[in-house]
């Protein structure tokens, strides 16, 4: 059976199921038993499975992140949650040097089961240190697995299979998809890593897109497709393990390729796919690869720092016409935008 | 050497066997077949031993980028960790992660990491597994002065006391990190044992060098650990005979005067104690002569064991990354 929920019931919907399934399950981070209870997602765990397993923890990221790894090593699943990613930046020792290192380092003696729940997010005045996309360098560190789901179903069959997964994860949530709604299973069903979605058909480009990006590639998609081109769009949903074949098949089919990323430009993750599709399709390729991610600046604060900042469905539009020699008019696209350019939607009022 | 009952006697062959093995890397480092940046605890075995033989192999330790006594003293494999320095397949780490990188899980050696500070919160969530399964085992942190500078290690102690966990955090204060003393990294007078008391961590200030000094202390904060007191911190006063990293003296470059190296050496905390025994007569002549020769053959039989050992392929580079996914799941 499914029904419709959101992304934020469906990421508390998975931690309910697994805490009661496995009580090595433990869920710890900043604010995961306040009245926010992490934008909803926890709320009520603690009630539910006691001060033991679910707790408030000192403003101390390295530290608990070390934590988590030594509870790991002995059999426990922590799940650890930052409301923002940048603060997590405090513990990239034990993240780098210690859980992605640690079952090759020890040679297999050991593993860390351990999921961190990193939530980014853009607009409504974040600005430059709480608005991070940083994806690219969790993937890049061997060891990691490094998850941005788009859906809520996603989020919860992503966030199960996260947490049974015997290695440590990185679970990006964005911030503009807690609200958004979606078909969700009431089992606990498993997705696994390193399958990637194919949102929507097409023949003529290949949209791929991850997280947030996917929701304005689809966006861009309808409005290219009453325009004459078809869009095929691929939601990577894990960039490590990473679904090539997939990414290689629908390039291959269509010749024309655009990476979306919601972090800055250089040194992407898109960047990252360009160059194996430049490796593995060169020949399949009618256009050059391209890509659209954040610019090379820090997010400003200001609302009107925010106006072209960050990548829309209008400049997807605008870029993929551009691969067709054609000069779309995307005023109605933006006219269609019923909300402000800063915030994911109606329901959004701030402050985070 | 057979076994015994013996406390003391234990201390000093404990004590033995870590010199004896680190005389062996010193003597043969030159021949380039270790080769990996090596730590050596050459002046510092009491605080090891003393703390290891208050364990259980249930009990749970963590150590640092000098950890070979640590390794050994709670009982993990001597020809692992020589194999491991010589970088093979039988290595305790299959020759990923070399000296600085030890572990033995079976007898409760989690693992010893290279940045300064990094093992002390993994230590600490140890403990944390160990309370949430409501075990009657401790986890011990090793760690050095330098690390106190790290703020890893406020975090972890703040973490510990916070929830009454059962870690015993062993500072051996050997005065340098590296080539920077004491003094020129924190201020004068500072008592890290105070310091740390007054994070809510009850601490003890021990000769680090006095082997049954440090095995008492330890056996006393063990047993207040098992019986819930929450963390336990002991500093024990210590002297790093050899250079920081590598097998060598280094008390001509400069940073560090033989005079204050001879006031240590005075000090060596296996001669004192040998000497005490046989003036005792807890141990004859011949009994240390046996301990000896017992301790040369089974180092000298490691080290064999370690050289003749098969490299890991090089195809091992790209393999065991990831964990397979639980069976049970």
């Amino acid at each position: 059976m499914t029904r419709i929920i959101t992304f934020a019931e469906a990421i508390r919907e998975a931690l309910y199921q697994v805490m009661e399934a496995d009580e090595n399950v433990i869920v710890f981070g900043l604010g995961v038993d306040d009245p926010k209870a992490i934008f909803g997602t926890t709320a009520g765990l603690q009630q539910r499975y006691g001060l033991e397993r679910v707790f408030d923890m000192p403003t101390s990221e390295n530290a608990m992140t070390g934590v988590g790894i030594g509870a790991a090593l002995n059999g426990i699943r922590p799940i650890m949650v930052h409301q923002r990613l940048d603060f997590f930046l405090l513990a990239m020792d034990q993240l780098v040097n210690g859980a992605a290192k640690w079952h090759f380092m020890f040679g297999g003696q050991g593993k860390v089961p351990i999921t961190i729940r990193l939530i980014m997010g853009r607009g409504w005045g974040q600005g430059p240190t709480h608005s991070q996309n940083l994806q690219a360098w969790f993937a890049h560190i061997p060891g990691l697995k490094v998850v941005m789901p788009a859906t809520a179903e996603d989020a919860k069959g992503l966030l199960l299979e996260s947490i049974y997964d015997n290695n440590p994860v990185i679970f990006l949530e964005h911030r503009w998809l807690h609200n958004t709604t979606g078909e969700v299973s009431e089992k606990a069903e498993r997705i696994p890593l390193g399958k990637a979605r194919k949102v929507r058909e097409g023949a003529d480009v290949t949209l791929i897109a991850m997280s947030f990006m996917v929701v304005e590639a689809i966006h861009a998609a309808e409005f290219l497709a009453i325009n004459g081109i078809s869009c095929e769009i691929i939601d990577l949903r894990t960039l490590a393990p990473l679904d090539w074949p997939m990414v290689f098949e629908s390039v291959a089919k269509t010749g024309r390729v655009l990476a979306l990323d919601t972090g800055m430009t250089t040194g992407s993750f898109a960047g990252e796919i360009i160059t194996r599709i430049a490796n593995e399709c060169w020949g399949a390729l009618l256009y050059a690869p391209q890509r659209l991610a954040m610019p090379d600046y820090p997010e400003g604060t200001s609302v009107s720092l925010t106006a072209d900042y960050h990548v829309r469905a209008e400049h997807i539009a605008g870029k993929i016409g551009q691969m067709f020699g054609r000069t779309l008019d995307t005023t109605s696209l933006v006219a269609n935008r019923r909300y402000p350019h800063d915030v994911p939607g109606d329901w959004f009022s701030g402050p985070f | 050497m057979t076994t015994t009952d013996d406390l003391s006697v234990q201390l000093l062959y404990g004590m033995k066997r870590i010199r004896l093995v680190e005389e062996y890397i010193a003597a043969r480092y030159s021949e380039g077949k270790m080769r990996c940046p090596t730590h050596l605890s050459i002046g510092q075995e009491a605080a090891a031993i003393g703390v290891g033989l208050a364990l259980n192999h249930s009990d749970l330790a963590v150590s640092t980028h000098r950890a070979h006594a640590h390794y050994l003293a709670k009982g993990g494999d001597l020809q692992a960790m020589i194999a491991e320095i010589y970088g093979k397949a039988a290595g305790c780490s299959r020759g990923r992660g070399g000296s600085m990188h030890l572990i033995d899980t079976k007898v409760g050696f989690m693992g010893s990491t290279a940045i300064v500070g990094n093992s002390i919160p993994v230590g600490v969530g140890l403990a944390l597994s160990l309370q949430l399964r409501k075990s009657s085992a401790v986890s011990v942190i090793f760690c050095g002065d330098g690390s106190i500078e790290e703020g890893v290690f406020y975090e972890s102690a703040n973490f510990a006391a916070v929830r009454k966990l059962p870690v015993l955090f062993v500072c051996e204060n050997n005065l340098y990190s590296v080539y920077s003393h004491l003094r020129v990294r924190q201020p004068e007078g500072r008592k890290i044992y105070k310091m740390v008391e007054a994070l809510g961590v009850p601490s003890t200030l021990v000769d680090g060098n006095n082997p049954q000094a440090v095995h008492q202390a330890a056996e006393t904060a063990i047993t207040r650990i098992r019986k819930g007191s929450g963390p336990l911190f002991l500093e024990l006063s210590t002297y790093r005979w050899r250079e920081h990293c590598g097998p060598n003296y280094d008390n001509d470059i400069g940073y560090r005067t033989e005079e204050e190296f001879q006031v240590w050496k005075n000090k060596d905390p296996i001669l004192r104690f040998e000497q005490n025994l046989l003036a005792e007569g807890v141990l004859t002549i011949s009994t240390l002569k046996r301990m000896e020769y017992e301790l040369k053959d089974e180092i000298q039989a490691a080290f064999n064991f370690a050289e003749n050992a098969p490299y890991p392929g090089p195809q091992e580079a790209f393999q065991g990354i990831f964990a397979e996914m639980a069976l049970t799941q």
